[in-house]
């Protein structure tokens, strides 16, 4: 594919890096000196501990609940698992059940030998950190060597029936029909929820619950099409929320490939708090970047949400934000699924110059990214034939300018979930558009003077001022100033501030040292150790 | 009168059809395909395309003439009946007919997460070419914004005194929205509110016949622009202080 060239002017490029990168250091005191809830229980499912209690109140929730109630969470909560492990010489998954089961009391067991508790400690990350740079090479060997990443721009599709089994059958299918890529919509609201439910869904709203049995089965049904088909299927799933790091995680030991992970996502959109947050997403990364797993950030719901012209800079802003903290999160510009979208208005003339202006631009600001767009959805209107058409604009703007993923549009968008019939439709339009314009776009060239060029440099100067304001006040000043999709949050407000607490000078959180040492990220001491 | 569906000839009764079957794309499959379609009623039936979907499914699109008419004698239709004015109107109306303003709490209920519905309707900015009711001088908007509790919702209607509450209701499935919407209603009955406040819906799946059926005012369906919805606040509020 050789796509359409902006060449965007350098300086105002690397001044908007070097602002985001700003914005962002400004916030790693704020992680450095936090945990939540979220991030205790990630540690406690990396140690093995699964299930839930008869109430379907997952362990590791109650476990954290326990220490927080004691007020002993800021310590971290592997020390307390790995002593009475050490203590009742049992796995951790054993003291889970003690806890859930049998009331055990994590903080009246006294604190054992230093040197046992450490030992056992290392065991534990240890087989944590081998099984998911096992899943991860098993995956790129499939990928890259056994088979190979399929031509871009991948084609996305997402099923959405709240029945995982159901789901398996639309998901085999699509894959069948030649989508690259298969999203598993979460139940309505997931993000909300403050636990990650256990086992194989059959009944959700809107979409299946993000489990980490339903991650399993879904694996396993594409492995099954990809052997068939010969070649790899990626698996997506969501993990902003409340959950963030405790879906990542998941994801990393199941195998899943790309997860929607966005740094502002939740605190716009879902009212989750801002400290949260930005805590949570750090630590999700971390686990991201080690897996391979691409993230997928959500700038699309800027323009749901407000004028896709007029709020172009906010996705952009939002893009260079989110690729400063992945970069923190010590990931590899590959793995940033960037997002943006397609959603100006049909009627607005020209507008497919401003849609390209705007494609070229994230093409250019990232040029190693996997870049992720996003198709029309605010505009369709329940006219199927209309909205073929604009799908199919969609899918000529994608390959023009050298997008990586599609997320295919679909004619019955605004209707219902998509019938299988109507993925089929939106693959088979994928497909004659990227084959019938693959080399299009190096027979055209822009010039420095030409609308599209124009509009691209105004955008990310529109960009870069949000950015310069926001280096200024700090990014969680900016976010209550409602700079970001008009939508106004506050430091304290939102849900799951609860869930996040400062660390003592004692916190001790094995796992946070392993991934900062296997991602080469600066060797400051974020875990602490057991003292 | 009597119609049929019209393809190219008065009364012909043409349709297109399009659907999925469960079998793997083959003369069986076809056959299929155009026997459902004569079962339901249709003549001179014609599969003009039958495509692979992979594993045992195959896609259609089937043209045939059915020869079933209808009497538009016998429909009849629940429709909001309603002056629609514009914004300038609306405020002028207002003024002159109620003479303060009136007090709009808006939300997406329970689970439903997306706003797009809500924003168009309320925010300043609006949805094609028309404002959004924040834009209008006598209205006091309140939007709670997505995944509103009922309770929560309630709770502000009594706080600031609620003339009209807007609902939006957009992601469904296995009838979800019907749940929210008859679980915020038995609330407001339940709490002596039902009778002062006027209850509107909005989504792409809600038809002013079902907001009837679940105890609401009105239903507003998909297209709707905020000056309709702002016509309709205004005048029947104005008939309710007539009546009361």
């Amino acid at each position: 594919m050789e796509k359409l060239k902006l060449r965007l002017k350098s300086e105002p490029v690397n001044r908007a890096k070097e602002i985001s990168k700003e914005i962002v250091e400004d916030l790693m005191d704020l992680i450095r000196e936090n945990t939540t809830t979220s991030i205790e229980r990630t540690v406690l499912r990396l140690f093995g501990i699964i299930g839930a209690d008869i109430d379907d109140t997952p362990y590791v929730n109650i476990i954290v609940k326990q220490l927080m109630k004691k007020g002993v969470l800021e310590m971290g909560a592997s020390l307390y698992v790995l002593n009475a492990c050490v203590h009742h010489d049992e796995e951790p998954e054993v003291i889970a059940k003690m806890v859930a089961e049998e009331n055990l009391d994590l903080t009246e067991i006294p604190m054992g030998d230093y040197e046992k508790i450490n030992a056992l400690s290392q065991r534990l990350t240890q087989a944590a950190m081998d099984h998911i740079a096992k899943i991860k090479d098993e995956r790129d060997k499939l990928l890259y060597e056994t088979w190979s990443d399929p031509p871009r721009p991948y084609k996305y599709v997402i099923v959405a029936t709240g029945n995982i089994h159901e789901d398996v059958v639309q998901a085999q299918a699509a894959a069948r029909q030649g989508a690259d890529i298969i999203a598993v919509i979460r139940s309505t609201a997931q993000s909300l929820l403050d636990y990650v439910p256990e086992g194989a869904t059959t009944e959700g709203f809107g979409g299946t619950y993000a489990t980490q049995e339903n991650f399993r089965i879904m694996r396993k049904a594409l492995d099954v099409v990809g052997e068939e088909q010969n070649r790899y299927i990626r698996l997506v799933n969501y993990a902003s929320g409340l959950c963030m790091p405790e879906i990542a995680m998941m994801g990393a030991w199941e195998g899943l490939d790309f997860l929607l992970n966005d740094s502002m996502y939740g605190i716009l959109f879902r009212d989750i708090n801002m400290q949260r947050t930005i805590i949570d997403q750090y630590f999700s990364r971390l686990i991201c970047a080690a897996s391979h797993i691409t993230i997928n950030t959500g700038e699309d719901n800027y323009l749901t949400t407000s004028d896709a012209i007029e709020k172009a800079y906010a996705v952009t802003a939002s893009q260079l934000i989110n690729e400063a903290f992945a970069l923190k999160a010590g990931m590899e510009p590959k793995y940033m699924g960037l997002g943006h979208a397609f959603e100006i208005n049909p009627d607005i003339k020209d507008g497919l110059s401003y849609e390209i202006a705007h494609a070229l631009l994230t093409r250019e600001l990232f040029p190693e990214a996997t870049l992720k767009y996003m198709p029309p959805t605010k505009h369709m209107t329940g006219d199927i034939f209309k909205g073929y058409a604009m799908n199919t604009m969609f899918n000529f703007v994608s390959v023009l300018t050298g997008q990586d993923i599609q997320l295919l549009g679909m004619l019955t968008e605004a209707i219902h979930t998509p019938f299988m019939q109507d993925r089929y439709l939106a693959v088979k339009n994928a497909d004659y558009i990227f084959n019938n314009t693959f080399s299009l776009g190096k027979e055209f060239s822009i010039d420095d003077d030409s609308f599209i060029s124009q509009r691209a440099h105004k955008v990310l100067e529109q960009a870069i001022e949000l950015l310069e304001h926001t280096r200024e006040v700090g990014l969680m000043q900016s976010i209550e100033e409602a700079n970001f999709a008009d939508i106004k949050r506050t430091q304290t407000g939102g849900k799951g501030l609860d869930g996040v607490i400062k660390k003592s000078p004692k916190y001790y959180n094995p796992f946070e040292g392993a991934f900062r040492r296997l991602l080469n990220l600066d060797d400051e001491v974020f875990e602490g150790g057991v003292h | 009168m009597m119609i049929y569906p019209y393809g190219d000839t008065t009364n012909d009764g043409a349709m297109q059809l399009s659907f999925t079957l469960p079998l793997k794309a083959s003369a069986l499959a076809k056959e299929a395909a155009k026997s459902l379609v004569k079962k339901m009623g249709f003549e001179k039936t014609e599969v003009v395309s039958m495509q692979d979907l992979g594993g045992d499914f195959s896609f259609f699109v089937v043209y045939g003439h059915t020869t079933t008419g209808i009497n538009t004698d016998d429909i009849q239709v629940v429709e909001a009946k309603f002056d629609h004015m514009d914004r300038v109107q609306v405020d002028e109306y207002i003024e002159e007919q109620i003479g303060r303003k009136l007090v709009v709490v808006g939300a997406t209920i329970e689970s439903d997460a997306h706003t797009v519905g809500l924003d168009a309707i309320l925010n300043m900015k609006g949805y094609h070419g028309d404002y959004g009711l924040e834009r209008y001088k006598n209205f006091e908007v309140y939007n709670m914004g997505s995944q509103v509790l009922c309770e929560d919702l309630i709770k502000k209607c009594k706080e600031v005194k609620a003339d009209v509450v807007l609902v939006s209701q957009i992601v469904t499935q296995k009838n979800i929205h019907v749940k929210n919407l008859s679980k915020l209603m038995d609330l407001m009955e339940a709490e002596g509110l039902r009778h002062h406040i006027i209850a509107a819906v909005g989504g792409p799946r809600i038809s002013h016949e079902l907001a009837l059926e679940l105890g609401y005012d009105i239903g507003f369906g998909p297209g709707t622009i905020p000056s309709q919805v702002a016509s309709y606040i205004a005048t029947t509020k104005k008939e309710r202080l007539e009546n009361e």
